[in-house]
């Protein structure tokens, strides 16, 4: 049974076409990156999957709930952590997960363990009884991965879950990340616009104009916009590339373009007869992959700090 | 790193077991905030101070023999009650906006747990609110001679917790749809000082122009100000000259409606607005 089933999903507002018919399925345990330019249909299809909003048409299942008719199914098994905090400032940490734990009907003899479980997991264990209010921003994500993660949920939503973070805060937030994996029998669905972020998932989609226009491991995705670049620089530029017809002269040296750079360096080294000095090889990057799909970069694409966004961060 | 055991995942059935949770859950956030937040709680006493203490003591001398053997305070009490209730009512109704606006509403609505449940926790925790607020203005009214009994303060207990309960789920059906909190502050502005001007919570419904009298007919408020004041005026000795021009009973076209039915009438309408509350909480996109 796959943790996420999605058949031909539509959501129109109005006139207005969101997400124009999308299949994709997500196994259970997987780590799924979900990417795309802002006003792809991305936030559209998620809300659709944790059933904030209602499709127009076509159908999607999480952790085997259908999440029209099983809607309270469906929510007791999905954990949430949104891109803006929903944490009750003036609460304490624990009372938030209390809160948690009690809207979610947990059986009350597992509150306790739970609660000190997740709170170790996010290092804030020792700040259990500190308002949220006094949290870094930083802590405060963890406490809602923390939170999100209270009711042991199957498949866990992280919207931009680093967002916002510096970059020491956002390698710890992966480090809990990795660690949950390891722990827990979970599915992670995730959005980023941070290429880093989703080269850690096992497989990324990517949604362009409503329609999914790429599904595979970052790997494959990389494969399939081009082949690896293999530079070297060589005692006798002349002779090398006489013997390598396809080979380009560039300033960097000579360029060579091969499926499989790794493989093909040690048979250069050993079949070309003229001394290599120097050799590098680069990858497509999933930058490349974004911008052959969408035609933008994952960096451009990025949340257009907006006036809502603005106001919001003002306010802290 | 050692591998915790994979936590089981108990789905309880929904049960009403599991909604009431919900309801106490939301209830007791609020009491603990209101009361994490002292300076609001204390300074939403003042304004019962002010009326029953700085406006009523002024006014007194001006009313003079008016009010015959009563003072003019024991009279405004049951007003001044009202009116703190309304204002403390409103104003929890009012933080679901504030929830809204820093995000913890969307922790609560995307629970899996009715929304009625939540809103009705909601509207509990404001009339729980209202009503322990009301216990320290009914010591207040100690100090201006209500004559206290053990059945008064339960009579008039009961009846805040249900005004209380009608206004916050009055103050919810409005603001269900407003996103900002600068909004609902202006339309609190302009509801809350009508409203309860024009209840008789601060004069007495007799010798009123007509236009007057038929607007206080038509505020809801009214008809749980009338019910509280009977209760007081119930428990003083007057001549019924008085009492008929302080408390004269509250009609519709001559006809005298029973306080049962006005407190019938206040809790059907409590249950109404909750109905069109949950009903604008319940939209799904």
């Amino acid at each position: 049974m796959s943790a996420v089933e999605v058949r031909g999903l539509k959501k129109s507002y109005g006139e207005i076409e969101a997400v124009k018919g999308v299949d994709f399925d997500v196994q259970p345990g997987e780590t799924f990156g979900f990417l795309g330019p802002n006003g792809a249909g991305k936030s559209t299809t998620i809300k659709i999957l944790c059933t904030l909003a209602k499709a127009s048409g076509g159908s999607a299942s999480v952790a085997g709930f259908d999440v029209t008719s099983q809607r309270d199914q469906v929510r007791r098994h999905i954990g949430l952590v949104f891109q803006d905090t929903t944490l009750d400032n003036y609460l304490t940490a624990e009372l938030n997960l209390r809160f948690h734990a009690e809207l979610y009907g947990m059986p009350r003899e597992s509150v306790a363990p739970r609660l000190e479980q997740v709170l170790k997991m996010v290092g804030l264990w020792d700040r259990k009884d500190s308002k949220v209010i006094t949290f870094s921003g930083g802590m405060k994500r963890r406490l809602e991965i923390a939170r999100g993660l209270m009711h042991s949920p199957r498949v866990l939503f992280l919207d931009e879950p680093t967002v916002g973070l510096d970059p020491q805060t956002r390698a710890s937030i992966w480090q809990y990340i990795h660690e949950l994996r390891q722990q827990e029998e979970i599915t992670i669905f995730l959005t980023t616009h941070y290429m880093d972020e989703a080269e850690q998932c096992d497989r990324i989609a990517i949604m362009d104009h409503g329609l999914l226009v790429a599904l595979d491991t970052p790997a494959a995705l990389k494969a399939s916009v081009g082949t690896d670049r293999v530079t070297i620089r060589t005692s006798d530029d002349e002779e090398a590339l006489k013997r390598l017809p396809d080979a380009i002269q560039t300033g960097d040296g000579i360029v060579l373009n091969v499926e499989d750079g790794e493989g093909y360096v040690p048979k250069l080294f050993a079949e070309l007869g003229v001394p290599i000095t120097n050799v590098s090889i680069s990858k497509p990057s999933l930058d490349d992959v974004f911008l052959s799909y969408t035609g933008r970069t994952i960096r451009d694409s990025e949340v257009n700090p907006g006036m809502p966004a603005f106001f919001a961060a003002m306010r802290r | 790193m050692t591998t915790l055991p994979v936590a089981s995942v108990v789905v309880p059935k929904r049960t009403f077991a599991l909604d009431a949770r919900a309801i106490k859950i939301v209830v007791q956030r609020d009491l603990i905030r209101t009361f994490q937040d002292r300076t609001r709680f204390i300074s939403q006493l003042i304004q019962p101070v002010l009326f029953l203490f700085v406006l009523g003591s002024g006014l007194s001398s001006l009313t003079g023999s008016a009010t015959g053997p009563i003072d003019l305070r024991t009279f405004m009490f049951p007003g001044v009650l009202a009116t703190s209730t309304l204002f403390t009512a409103m104003f929890s109704a009012m933080s679901i906006v504030w929830d809204r606006e820093f995000g913890f509403l969307r922790e609560m609505l995307v629970a899996p747990v009715r929304r009625s449940s939540i809103i009705l926790g909601k509207a509990l925790g404001g009339a729980t609110i209202a009503t322990a607020q009301a216990v320290i203005v009914m010591v207040l009214g100690a100090f201006v001679h209500v004559p206290y009994t053990f059945g008064l303060v339960l009579t008039l207990l009961a009846e805040v917790f249900l005004l209380s309960f009608t206004l916050t789920a009055f103050g919810l059906a409005i603001v269900a749809r407003i996103t900002q909190v600068q909004t609902v502050m202006g339309l609190m502005q302009m509801l809350l000082l009508p409203l309860s001007f024009l209840s008789g919570a601060l004069y007495p419904l007799s010798n009123l122009p007509t236009w007057l009298s038929i607007v206080v007919r038509f505020n809801p408020l009214t008809y749980a100000v009338h019910p509280v004041r009977t209760a007081v005026f119930a428990h003083l000795t007057l001549p019924d000259t008085v009492r008929q021009r302080l408390n004269p009973p509250l009609t519709w076209f001559g006809w005298d409606v029973p306080t049962w039915m006005q407190l019938g009438l206040v809790a059907v309408m409590g249950i109404g607005l909750m109905l069109v509350a949950i009903r604008q909480f319940q939209r799904v996109e």
